[in-house]
This record gives structure tokens, sequence and C-alpha cells, in this order.
């Protein structure tokens, strides 16, 4: 049973619960188990102690078997030489190069496969979420088999699987697969035409020499798994929420617009499209950090990544504790930038009310 | 004056819409030729299927060799499926590295196990007595595992793998996360500002890192975090750390519950003069989680993809001991038919999970309606 409402509680009001918050901020009463208020703060600041107890006991706990391990604390560790070698990333990078160097080379290759990830699942998504809602039954099952089987078959699997692809199945760098001309596709990965400045715009080719081929865009078989892992996985989530995004756009929108005379082209760009993109944007936002977060499956596979870097750290120095924090704020600053921008993108699409 | 024409159609007898012409041409004709682009696409998916299919078969199935005899796959040199390593290698695939002559006990749980959960899928089997039955079914599933009793082997947790694993720690961690999930539910739509405001952070914080992350968590720190003397087992620990990641999902799933309620059930509960604990456990909690069960089954199925990842930590689940069966260099290349089958296992449980989900929204659906 709840206790009679007490003094300084306002019990006269009507409205009850925000009659008594109300007067609790006009007269701010004396302690008392008997009004609402009054439990709910004994009930927090018990809480905060538990807590405050709890953490401190983790705390001491961590310093003991700190010290009985003989593991430093601190970050004084990222100014140090790292010592181990990272195959890739646009950040350049070499063993005698410092932790905080190695992290950072391991952040550039998360953003880069995250980014090219989103850039190729984002159209694929698109184009499988009209497909699942083609007139066509063969464009229908085909997308509906996609998605199906990408969505309930775990990621790990789909990496190991294309990182087996990638490293065995494919010929070797001597005699590559020429996807186009100077397009190379081997075991050492796929190499492509790079634009350079050589006095005027030029196209730096890759060829094919004795020792497999060299010069261009090279990308590592590790970098192609990840990203066509990421990309086809995410395709289909991206599906599902284009073609809930078009099925939500009422149909008589598009049967008033035609009635109105409108092109067909027009309807789809000025009708359906603004309206299905306001209910697209918010959950595509979470699929695009959900690719971000999902690139962790790097360590899988071996690719560098900054998960797979900490990981390496971890296994050097044992400060476990420091770079789970950094691998943390990481993707909790990714997490936060995605958000903010996409929700200047949303407003931009969201309804104007008059 | 002429009069307006009678538009409401309130004179006419309601009729049926004419029914749909039938027969299979017409079927055809609406689904592959119906215009011109239409059929432009029937075309190019139709020669691309027509020249896959026989090729996809005959690789598959036609001309796979299904004996795990090691020469007749090295033979086929990748022209076809080579089957046979599923079958020299299924047991270490299925069971990890659970000794060999006991096997017949994770196979035995998993089937217990399996079947409780057929049986109490259907909401008619949702009673009273249904969370009491399924102690003695829990209890016998890790006795079977673990042994040590009525003359069984004792098995190590360490030595558990395949299958059985992946379905302890996905039970385990659903299982612990949905009041895990409901406790911070109700905390982030509590009243006080502390409570609030812990149960958001933490449900963000959670919800914006990796699941690797925590893995981490799980296996680099909790050995820092505790008690010198208390030591947890690697898997425990993993279980622990998944309930902990995973209950900030159920969290807002249970929300997603709370917040489709109307207002005025709280209200009116709390206008009798029922307690919080008692308005909570009496009326909201009841509506909101029969609304968001079908939720729950999805987050059983991903956490099922879930526990994949781990492998990463060097535990030998399912896809963790597909990669033990790949460590043999004789069998190593026939990776491909390795991944199709575990991948076959992961994907018939998913879809019968996320149909089933499916149905059960509909069925609910119905019954919240009547």
């Amino acid at each position: 049973m709840r206790r009679r409402p007490g003094p300084g509680s306002g019990s006269a009001s009507p409205a009850g619960r925000a009659g008594a918050e109300r007067s609790r901020t006009v007269k701010p009463a004396r302690f008392s188990w008997s009004t609402r208020s009054g439990r709910a703060l004994a009930f927090q600041a018990g809480f905060l102690l538990v807590l405050t107890v709890a953490g401190w006991a983790l705390w001491r706990n961590t310093a003991h078997n700190l010290a009985v391990r003989q593991i430093r604390s601190g970050f004084a560790f990222l100014d140090q030489r790292a010592g181990f070698d990272i195959g890739e990333g646009p950040v350049p990078y070499t063993p005698d190069a410092s932790y905080l160097r190695a992290f950072a080379a391991g952040l550039g290759n998360t953003l880069r496969v995250s980014l090219l990830g989103i850039l190729l699942a984002t159209p694929l998504g698109a184009l499988v979420g009209l497909g699942r809602l083609s007139r066509n039954v063969l464009v229908r099952s085909l997308s509906t088999g996609w998605v199906e089987v990408l969505r309930n078959v775990p990621l790990v699997i789909q990496l190991f699987a294309w990182y087996l692809v990638f490293t065995q199945l494919l010929p070797d760098p001597t005699g590559p697969l020429v996807l186009a001309p100077h397009v190379y596709l081997s075991k050492g990965g796929l190499q492509l035409p790079m634009p350079v400045w050589t006095g005027g715009p030029a196209l730096e080719r890759p060829e094919i020499t004795a020792f497999g081929v060299s010069g261009g865009i090279s990308l590592t078989p590790e970098f192609l798994a990840l990203l066509v892992g990421l990309a086809t996985t995410t395709s289909a989530s991206i599906a599902e929420i284009v073609r809930s995004g078009v099925l939500a756009v009422a149909k008589g929108q598009t049967e008033a617009a035609l009635a109105l005379g409108l092109p067909h082209r027009l309807v789809i760009r000025r009708v359906v499209l603004p309206q299905a993109l306001r209910v697209i944007v918010p959950p595509l936002t979470s699929q695009f950090l959900n690719l971000t977060k999902n690139s962790s499956l790097a360590v899988a596979i071996g690719f560098p990544d900054v998960v797979s870097i900490a990981n390496t750290a971890i296994n050097q120095n044992g400060q476990a504790l420091e770079c789970i924090l950094l691998i943390m704020s990481v993707y909790l600053s990714i997490n936060l930038a995605t958000a903010a921008l996409m929700a200047w993108y949303n407003r931009r699409v969201a309804l104007v009310e008059r | 004056m002429a009069t307006a024409p009678d538009l409401s159609g309130a004179g006419r007898d309601a009729r049926e819409p004419p029914p749909p012409r039938g027969g299979p041409l017409a079927w055809v004709r609406r689904n592959l030729f119906s215009s011109w682009a239409n059929a432009a696409a029937t075309a190019v998916v139709g020669l691309a299927l027509a020249w896959l299919l026989p090729r996809a078969v005959a690789w598959l199935f036609l001309r796979a060799v299904y004996a795990p005899d090691y020469d007749a796959c090295r033979a086929l040199d990748y022209r076809a499926a080579c089957w046979g390593f599923v079958a020299e290698k299924h047991r270490l695939i299925l069971f990890g590295r659970y000794p060999f002559a006991e096997q017949w006990r994770p196979l035995a749980a998993t089937a217990l196990f399996v079947a409780a959960l057929a049986l109490s899928a259907h909401p008619r089997a949702w009673r009273r007595w249904l969370a009491p039955a399924w102690l003695p079914v829990v209890a016998a599933f890790f006795l079977l595992l673990r042994g040590g009793v009525l003359g069984l082997a004792p098995v190590d947790p360490s030595a558990w793998g395949g299958l059985p694993l992946t379905i302890v720690l996905t039970a385990l961690v659903v299982a612990a996360s949905i009041p895990l999930g409901i406790v911070l539910a109700l905390g982030r739509r509590s009243r006080m500002p502390l409570v609030r405001g812990l149960s958001t952070l933490y449900i963000e914080l959670v919800r914006g890192v990796p699941l690797i992350t925590v893995l981490f968590v799980a296996s680099f720190l909790f050995p820092l975090l505790l008690p010198a003397g208390l030591r947890l087992d690697a898997l425990a620990r993993v279980a622990v750390g998944m309930t902990f990641f995973q209950a900030a999902y159920m969290a807002e799933v249970v929300r997603g519950g709370l917040q489709a309620l109307p207002r005025g059930q709280g209200e009116a509960a709390e206008a009798l003069g029922l307690s919080w604990w008692k308005v909570q456990r009496r009326v909201i909690l009841p509506q909101a989680l029969v609304l968001v069960i079908p939720s729950f089954v999805n987050s059983l199925l991903s956490t099922f993809l879930d526990t994949s990842l781990v492998t990463v930590v060097s535990i030998y689940d399912l896809t963790g001991s597909l990669r033990l069966a790949l460590g043999d260099p004789q069998w190593r290349n026939f990776f491909l038919e390795g991944y199709l089958f575990v991948g076959a296992i992961y994907f018939a449980s998913c879809l019968a999970m996320s149909r089933y989900s499916h149905w059960l929204e509909r069925h609910l659906g119905r019954w919240a309606r009547a």
C-alpha cells in the first residue's frame, strides 16, 4: 500500500503526481520518508553508495592484479616503439613508429573499409530492396533469396569463407585474372590503375612481372574479404529498409500524382522518393553504424583495423584496460559524428509542417 | 435543376470484386511478361539462372563425392564438392573437442533442449507451469554435458564445443539478459534522474561499441577486475560479457513495449493506490512484455548469430570447431564445403526462428485484438 501523502507533498493538488512535483520545486521540503520525492532521494543515495562501493572494490582488485602481474598502467605506452608491422593502410607507418601511430594506422584502416563498404552497400541494398518489390517473379525471388541468406548466416562465417576464397581459390599473382584492362585479381589481391600527377594527369597502370603484379593501387585479400563481406551483409539489411520505406508511402499518393498528369519519372522523384526517404534515413543511419561496428570483425581474418591493432598491443604489453578504452572511445566518437551528420541530413529531408 | 448524381453507392448491392483471371498462363503473363522492361528482366535473369543453376547443382550434388575418401576428393580437383570432408569431420564440427566416446551426451542434451523448445513454442504452452517445467530440462542438459554423476565421466567446460556450446551460450545469454533488460528499461523510464541517467548511459554506451570489444573486456579485463582468489572459466566470462551486451539491446526492446502502452494504464493503476512495484509487476509489464514477445524471438536469433564471434577469443563453438576441423592440413582445401555445411545449419535455424517470429506476431496480434 502506498503511504499517505506527507505534509510536504502538496496533497491538496488534484493533479496528483504532477502537483506533488510542482510543489517540490516551489518549496524544497525537508527530507521525509513519507513523500515520494523523499523516498526517491533516499533510493538514489543508496544506489549511488552501492555503485561507489562496487566501483571502488573493482578498482582495488584491478590495482592489486596489475601489481601482481607487473603490468604498468597509464597511457604512457602510446609514445613507445610499437615494434610490429602493419601490412597496409592510408597512414604511413613503420615498426619503429609509436603505439599511437599504430592506433592511428588502425583507425585509418577502419575508416577506409567502413566508408568504402557504405558506398558499396547503399546502392546495392537499394537495388535489392526495389528488386523485392518488382513485378517480375524472378527478380523478386532472387532479391528475397539474397536478403534471407545474407541475414541468416553469421557474418563471421561469411568473412572466413570470403577470406579463404580470396586467398585460396584465386590464381597466383604471376598469372592473375584480368577483370578489365590493367585490373588484376589474384591471391595477392586486387590491382587497379592509380591516377597520379606527373606533370599532368596520368594513370599508373599495374603490370604483370615475373614476381606478380606491381604498381597501381593494390588492395590486399584481407581488405577485399572484409569489404565484400560487410557490403553484402549490410546490403541485405538496407534492402529491407528501402523496401519498407517505399511500402510506407501510401498508394494513394502515387495514384493522386498520376491522376494530376505527372509523368511516371516525376511521380517517383517528386512524390514517392521524398516521402520514402523520410522513413528510410533514420534506420539507414543505424545500418551505417552497424557496418562500422562490424568492421571490427577484421580481427578474425587479420586485417589491421583498430581492434586488431589493440589486440596486438594487448598481447605485447598487457595493458588491456587502456587499449579497450581506446577502441571504445574510437567507436563512440564515430557514432557521435555519424549521428550528428545524419541528424543534419534528416532535418533536410524531414517533413516541413506548416 | 438536375440532382447531383448519387456517388455514395448506398443504393447498390455490395458485390465482391471479380475473381482474378486464373490459369498458369495468366500468372506467367502477370509475373514475367507484363511489360517490355519486365520481359527484358525475365530474359536476363532467366538466362543467368539457366547458365548457373545446372552448374551449381552439378557442383553441389550430382558430381560430388560423399564418401570420406581423400583420394577421390583430390581427383575432383575442385570441379565438384567434396562432402567427404563433412562426412569425415562432422563429429568434430558438431561437438568440438568433446571426448569422442562421450559424444552421445551432447547429442542427447541438444535433442532434449530443441525438443523442449519446440514444445514450448506455441502460446498454448505458455502457462504457469512452463517455467518450473524447464528447470529439469536445463538441469538434465548441464548434467549430461558436465557429467560427474550417475556414472558419467566428468567433462570440463573447456572441452565443450560445437553446436551444443552455441546453444548453451545463446540460451544462457538470452535467459539472463531479459530480466536485466527489463530492469534497464524501467530504469531508463524512471522519474529518478540518477537512475534514468545511468541506465541511459549504460544502454547507449554498450549499443555504441562492437560486440568484439565486449568480448575483449570479458577475456582480458574480467580476470583483472575480479578478486585474486576468484577465477571464472573462459566460457562463463564470455557468457557474462555477452549478457551485459545483449541486455542493452533487450532494454530497448522492452522499452518499445512500455512505450506502446497507453499512459492511462499506469495512471489508473496508481490511482487505485498500487505501489510502484505493483503497478509495474501487475499492470505494466504483463501487457508490455506480451507485445514484444516476437521481438524477443528476434533477439534470440541475433544472439544465436552473434555467438559465432566467440571463436575470436578462442572458444570452440560451431564456427570455432569448424576451424579446428579445417586445421587438418589434408582436408583444409575443402573449406568451402565446410562453410556451406555450417552456414546451412545457421541458416536453417535462423529461418525457422524468423518464420516463427512472424507467425507469432500475427497470432498474438489476433489474440490481442480479440
